[in-house]
């Protein structure tokens, strides 16, 4: 195994590995635009340039391969000074139009500039050549070629990533700029990675474009909602808003990347949510308290038990819910209300596109934790279209409905089946056709403000975390379903997701030997693997 | 330790001032020497006839806040938020909208002060990368009826 000595400290590596990987697993940055460790290396930039004992001149780090007994050393006059011109020279042309810039303050060329530059600009600003500002290139991207630093890493990532190759260099020298063949706009669904791998503010994301300066933005780690896949992911949030989601690297499941459908999954964290507890009386719906709520849901469970037994009630769960809802859904359906009649609204299909990188058909994220939890209909017991048809019928007297959708049916059919039923009990953190014309409507927790676990189609069991507690009057589903099991005479403790994983790896031969705890920010295949 | 100074009371008036008559006499006569005073020489008096008169502010006095104009009478203003990052009192809101001169790109469509929350700490204008903000109008009196008058909108701060 060759051996590197880089700036005094000693690592073994495998052969093969370059010479900025070793310095990122020391934990010694060295800089670098276009080097990605995802992407192939190019080699451009220079400014990756090191010394190495016994060569004459500077070499790249990011194209040089550790050999045995190597001296490396980023801390030189020579290097400093090298790097120090590389940067001058990036800079020549750069606009330096920070305080409009969305990437300022992520941005490589801010931090290099403070760390190895802090010269007085040697270039006379008239001289300054302007290139194409503004520019819509399609996708979610928005160019601006002045601030590129013409890294080719959007290049890099259009050919080997997503195989579509929109981008190109076009022009010579001091005027080559990065831009799209005319009339040929980005096509492609991963468009918002390439203002995440681009270093500087060349390729910036539309959605984002000037809503919130990054220094306010916090970050949680959490899982993409917007397809089965699961993609890990970072949640940028300020002020009990989510403002972007960013990819979260997990070699099992998304790597580096995510695509741009699931990328504004989380606008459904922000916009039209259920505020408060709300009962329809006649035509009017009043907003109510919780102790209210409860305690109408309570006597309302109570009084179709009694007149028409418990067949009359009926529970549809939805995909959206983590496992820890699904599983005391269904223990609050069986075991506590006693009815047989348990569905799931099964992949929901609002745009079918899909493909083999990482957006999946089904675009929930945990159908798959909703059948391996058999949230299905016991012995004699209705499944969706059944309890869908009763319903229609008159048949359900009681309806109680997790999340916004039922089944494929339109908002008008939806409607329809819930207004058909006598009383419904919606818990939804969204507004949707099934909240308008339910009966009693429990707003729940975004999948910001509750933590939790989802199983994505590969069997694969994450978790996803609470950053900030339930905006509104909302609560978190798990709260909810156990305060209501308590009122119908369970003797449920569940504190929190974390109890509820606990009975359930204890229970479920699916879940069986998992651990919340252990579960890790990778997550763990489940299924005994 | 909390130490006690003793100060040393009169224990007894004097007669003359048990009388009080010559003490009166004696304030009085401070009185009228500046209404005499004042009245040959109106010039001297020290006070002015606020608010009609207001004193000349100085310089670098931080008074109310106003946006400067480009030019064109667009605002210098490219809402790159950095004097809300700054403000102690978390007074300024911002919201930034796409400007359709590609050379300005950035500009705020909302720009409001909530002048009861603001310090006059000026460290806004101290912020300000494009000299769209500064404190300069000497203005410090602003009463309002209601406290939604003293939330300022970007029209009133670059009416002048």
């Amino acid at each position: 195994m060759p051996k590197v000595t880089l700036n005094g400290k000693e690592l073994e590596v495998e052969p093969g590995t370059t010479i900025i990987e070793a310095g990122d697993r020391l934990g010694i940055h060295i800089p670098r635009f276009c080097y990605h460790p995802h992407l192939s290396i190019d080699g451009n930039c220079r400014m990756c340039l090191v010394k190495i004992e016994g060569v004459q001149k500077l070499l790249p780090a990011c194209a040089t391969y550790v050999d045995h007994d190597m001296v490396v050393r980023t801390d030189t006059d020579a290097v400093k000074k090298a790097v120090k011109g590389v940067l001058e020279f990036l800079l020549v042309h750069h606009p330096i139009d920070c305080p409009i810039c969305d990437q300022s303050g992520e941005c490589y060329l801010q931090d290099y500039y403070v760390q190895f530059g802090l010269y007085k600009s040697r270039f006379p600003l008239k001289n300054k050549i302007h290139k194409v500002k503004v520019k819509d290139v399609g996708g979610d991207i928005v160019l601006d070629a002045e601030r590129c630093v013409l890294c080719t890493r959007c290049m890099r990532f259009l050919r080997e990533v997503t195989g579509t190759d929109e981008l190109n260099i076009f022009g010579r020298g001091s005027h080559s700029e990065i831009d799209i063949y005319k009339d040929q706009p980005l096509r492609n669904r991963y468009t918002c990675n390439l203002a995440d791998i681009c270093p500087v503010g060349a390729l910036t994301s539309k959605d984002f474009r000037f809503q919130c300066r990054v220094w306010y933005l916090k970050e949680g780690k959490s899982i993409c909602t917007g397809c089965a896949t699961g993609c890990n992911v970072f949640v940028h949030y300020h002020g009990g808003k989510v403002w972007r989601m960013k990819p979260r690297f997990n070699e099992h499941v998304n790597g580096p990347w995510m695509c741009d459908i699931g990328r504004f999954s989380y606008t459904a964290a922000n916009d039209d949510r259920i505020e408060k507890p709300r009962s329809l009386e006649g035509e009017k719906s009043v907003v109510i308290d919780w102790d209210a709520a409860f305690y109408t849901a309570n006597l309302k469970i109570g009084e179709v038990k009694r007149d028409f037994g418990a067949g009359a009630i009926a529970v549809i769960a939805s995909p959206r819910s983590s496992n820890e809802e699904l599983y005391l859904t269904k223990k609050l359906a069986f075991e506590v209300i006693g009815t047989p009649n348990l569905a799931f609204t099964p992949a929901v299909v609002a745009d079918d596109y899909s493909d083999e990188i990482l957006v999946s058909k089904d675009k929930t994220p945990n159908s798959r934790g909703a059948v391996e939890l058999r949230i299905g209909p016991q012995d004699g017991g209705l499944d969706l279209a059944g309890i869908l048809d009763a319903a229609r019928q008159g048949k359900v007297k009681l309806l109680i409905v997790m999340g916004c959708c039922l089944g494929d049916l339109d908002d008008d059919g939806a409607g329809r089946v819930v207004s058909a039923v006598e009383y419904s009990i919606n818990i939804a953190p969204n507004e949707s056709a099934v909240s308008q014309a339910t009966s009693l409507v429990l707003p729940s927790a975004s999948f910001v403000e509750r933590g939790g676990t989802f199983t994505n189609e590969a069997g694969r069991v994450q978790r996803f975390y609470r950053m900030f507690l339930p905006r509104f009057r909302a609560r978190e589903d798990i709260r909810i379903l156990a305060d209501l099991g308590r009122r119908l005479g369970a003797d449920w403790d569940y504190k929190n997701e974390e109890a509820v994983f606990d009975d359930m790896a204890r229970s479920e031969p699916f879940f069986a030997g998992l651990d919340y705890r252990v579960i890790g920010e990778n997550g763990s295949e489940a299924g005994g693997r | 330790m909390i130490r006690v100074k003793k100060i040393s009371r009169p224990k007894e008036m004097t007669l003359s001032e048990r009388v009080y008559l010559l003490e009166i006499a004696k304030g009085l006569s401070v009185t009228i020497n500046h209404f005499i005073s004042n009245l040959l020489n109106p010039r001297k008096i020290p006070t002015i006839d606020y608010p009609d008169v207001k004193r000349p502010v100085p310089a670098r006095f931080r008074g109310r806040h106003r946006l400067t104009k480009r030019e064109d009478g667009n605002p210098k203003c490219v809402a790159c938020m950095c004097c809300p990052t700054i403000c102690p009192a978390l007074c300024i809101t911002i919201e930034a909208g796409e400007h359709p001169d590609p050379k300005i790109e950035k500009y705020p469509i909302r720009f409001d002060i909530d002048m009861l929350r603001c310090v006059f700490c000026g460290l806004c204008v101290e912020a300000c990368p494009v000299d769209a903000i500064r404190m300069d109008t000497g203005w410090y009196t602003m009463p309002e009826k209601s406290r939604d008058d003293l939330v300022y909108d970007i029209e009133m701060l670059l009416s002048d």
